[in-house]
């Protein structure tokens, strides 16, 4: 059955959400879905006819719907899977058990990044469930005849730093992974979202995933940053007004004068925390600095094909007449640099401002909630950030580990020394970047200044690896999630912008960056 | 996978918001290459005082919550990581439903590959139902995925939505995969028509 031509329940589709855009009925290629937007319109009562209006996300759904079920449920195509090696081991097993191969192994790519030491690789990982995790993925990888940049490999690194490195991540793709920062190639215009293994399983098995369509949520970010803000500053805020959940049940696409002032590296580490809002994606639509990225990459299209390509990057836009289904917007003057204070990305605030305090919190959920985050983490309500001190800084993690970001550390670095009180330690995201960050000196830098220069990977963001907080300590980090014990069982996190971290390296407390000199 | 019709369980209650995934099951049991066995490190750090003895006010620790089938529990369940180890680890220590007011969207979708009902229900009812439960030992709920309704011990009924295709595939526990496989031709017919307009995203990265 061919999913343009087999006849579907009209009766079902053609009454849903009809001035919203539903899905449409013919579930084929991009032209027909368009005209199903204007004929949709037209039955519309009072509605004149206009062309047809997308915003970026529809855009690219609609361009990879292979059939839609009755009640809207979609199997919709998906261009790349990363894999790596603690979500897929239960994917292979599974396609082996069923005798299923891999679709399409030539649009796969693993990398072991979770679980690998940040130490000297030579040596064995000491570890030897962790050793047998990495095993398992180079074993799988042959098998299903999947490129695997393993653990010596010079472009190894984190998942999601290696995808937009390689010109893996493109515009206008769908891209997956079992890993919910898969968000961040959102950054490229591409629909990129996290999944559990059952899901990279049935993806490696069909190329396909069942999917139900999301809503869209604009976040307009106008005006100009502080100096020394960033786009993590950017993120948390947006987090701490929407709240963990806020954007649950959307994809959000980022816009505005702000966001469009971003590196490529910035709006990764903005996408790459859409998830700790509680959107599955963000996306900003790709530009001039999107394309100049990409060019040259060594998985990137070239020549012809490249020129081809980019002509439909262009027209990855949110047309000025779509609507999304919620706009949130911040002024960029308004973000000072974010610290968080409590166990979940939510609760963060500007370094100026003080910890809160729950007798002043009316609703007994906030209350409560605050209260046992304050408890956690050893805080007391009403204390100035500012006074916060720390034992441990981490920099690095898929939200804050590339060039762009060593380079503003170490240009703040320089000349100054770690406090005595401070162990901290820089993670670079890839071999690749380890490895132009020495060329650039950066890491002759970061040891005089007394940090800790390691070999790529997750590290201390998740802590699956030996990088771990003992009960107690306390680690301003540059990674995405401070849940209870996210880098240690009593470990206690507070998330912050790569010049925040080295501020707080060096004075032993939290400082706010845009005054520190 | 295994289908979900009806269930009659013990409920047990986790009166916490935001329960990330971390916290459901934490990295150090992530290593395995197994989607069994996880049990043991289900909520492992709350499960445990500060000196590593069982904390007895931790639900799992009580033995009138044993052998629970349900779980009830706050809003934004299941938030942070795409760990499929979650519900892998609910799933091993018996649960087979999850009851909250609202979930993360990765964690929901991953309950329905797992033969796991989360049911949405209002956050009134849940906290209704949430304080029954504490108060009432043994209390037992009838949670039906055909009628969508769950039904406690007095008869009260409450109504849930679930999306027809999803109930439709847990209901008669459906491998996904063989269902995406019978549209073959059409991926097929896909793949054929996305090459000619993108043929950039079809040269082998190998």
């Amino acid at each position: 059955m061919d999913g343009a031509t087999e006849p579907i329940d009209r009766s079902a589709n053609t009454d849903m959400n009809a001035t919203q855009g539903a899905p449409c009925p013919w579930h084929a290629a991009d032209r027909l879905c368009i005209m199903w937007r204007v004929l949709d319109s037209l039955k519309a009562p009072n509605e004149e006819l206009v062309m047809a209006s997308l915003t970026l996300f529809d855009k690219i759904w609609e361009s990879h719907i292979v059939r839609v079920e009755p009640d809207g449920t979609t199997l919709l195509y998906i261009d790349r899977q990363l894999v790596h090696e603690v979500t897929s081991p239960q994917a292979f097993e599974g396609l082996k058990l069923a005798g299923r191969r891999a679709r399409r192994a030539a649009a796969t790519l693993a990398v072991p990044d979770h679980n690998v030491p940040t130490t000297d690789r030579k040596l064995a990982i000491a570890d030897p469930i962790s050793a047998k995790q990495i095993q398992t993925l180079e074993d799988n990888c042959r098998d299903f005849g999947i490129t695997l940049y393993g653990m010596n490999d010079i472009r190894q690194g984190i998942v999601h730093v290696i995808g937009p490195e390689q010109g893996f991540t493109l515009p206008g793709t769908t891209i997956v992974c079992g890993d919910s920062h898969t968000s961040t190639h959102g950054a490229f215009g591409a629909l990129a979202f996290g999944i559990g293994t059952s899901e990279v399983e049935h993806v490696l098995a069909t190329q396909c995933l069942i999917q139900k369509r999301p809503k869209t949520m604009e976040i307009r970010v106008d005006g100009t940053l502080s100096d020394r803000c960033s786009a993590k500053d950017i993120v948390l805020a947006i987090i701490g007004k929407i709240g963990t959940a806020g954007g649950t049940g959307y994809v959000i696409e980022y816009t505005g004068s702000a966001i469009r002032a971003l590196s490529m590296e910035g709006r990764m580490t903005l996408c790459n925390m859409s998830i700790e809002g509680g959107a599955r994606a963000g996306m900003v639509a790709p530009d001039e600095k999107t394309i100049a990225y990409i060019k040259g990459r060594p998985l990137a299209p070239k020549g012809d094909l490249f020129e081809q390509a980019v002509k439909a990057w262009h027209e990855l836009k949110t047309d000025p007449q779509a609507r999304h289904d919620v706009t949130v917007t911040l002024r960029a003057e308004d973000i000072a640099p974010q610290v968080s204070w409590g166990t979940n990305p939510g609760m963060v605030l500007g370094v100026d401002q003080n910890v809160p305090d729950p007798r002043t919190i009316s609703d007994e959920n906030t209350k409560h909630a605050t209260e046992r985050a304050l408890e956690y983490m050893g805080l007391i309500p009403n204390m100035p950030i500012t006074d916060i001190r720390i034992d441990k800084v981490f920099i690095g993690s898929c939200t804050n580990s590339r060039i762009e970001d060593l380079r503003l550390a170490a240009s703040l670095a320089k000349g100054k020394k770690v406090s005595k009180a401070v162990h901290a330690m820089v993670v670079p995201g890839s071999g690749l970047i380890k490895q132009q960050a020495e060329a650039e000196g950066l890491d002759r830098v970061f040891l005089d200044a007394g940090f800790e220069w390691r070999e790529a990977g997750c590290s201390m963001c998740l802590a699956m690896n030996a990088d771990v907080l003992q009960p107690g300590e306390r680690c301003a980090s540059t990674s995405n999630r401070n849940f209870e014990g996210r880098q240690g069982a009593g470990g206690r996190t507070h998330l912050v912008s790569p010049a925040m971290a080295v501020a707080a390296a060096i004075e032993g407390h939290f400082v706010d960056i845009r005054t520190w000199t | 996978m295994q289908a979900f019709t009806q269930l009659t369980g013990l409920v047990a209650p986790l009166d916490r918001v935001n329960v990330d995934t971390d916290q459901i099951i934490p990295k150090q049991f992530l290593k395995t290459i197994k989607r069994t066995g996880l049990r043991e490190g289900l909520f492992f750090d709350w499960r445990k005082n500060k000196d590593g003895s069982p904390d007895p006010d931790f639900f799992l620790n009580q033995a009138r919550y044993q052998g629970a089938t349900i779980l009830l529990t706050r809003d934004n369940f299941g938030s942070g990581s795409s760990r499929e180890h979650a519900p892998w680890a609910l799933l091993d220590q018996g649960f087979r439903c999850v009851i909250a007011p609202s979930f993360a969207d990765i964690f929901y979708n991953n309950c329905f590959q797992n033969g796991i009902l989360p049911v949405v229900l209002k956050a009134d009812e849940v906290l209704s139902l949430m304080k029954d439960v504490i108060g009432t030992e043994g209390y037992r709920l009838t949670v039906d995925l055909g009628d969508q309704r769950v039904t406690t011990p007095d008869g009260t009924t409450y109504r849930f939505d679930v999306d027809p295709f999803r109930k439709d595939c847990l209901y008669r526990g459906l491998d996904s995969i063989g269902l995406t496989l019978q549209h073959e031709a059409a991926i097929t017919a896909y793949e054929r028509r996305r090459k000619q307009d993108a043929p950039w995203l079809f040269t082998d990265i190998r």
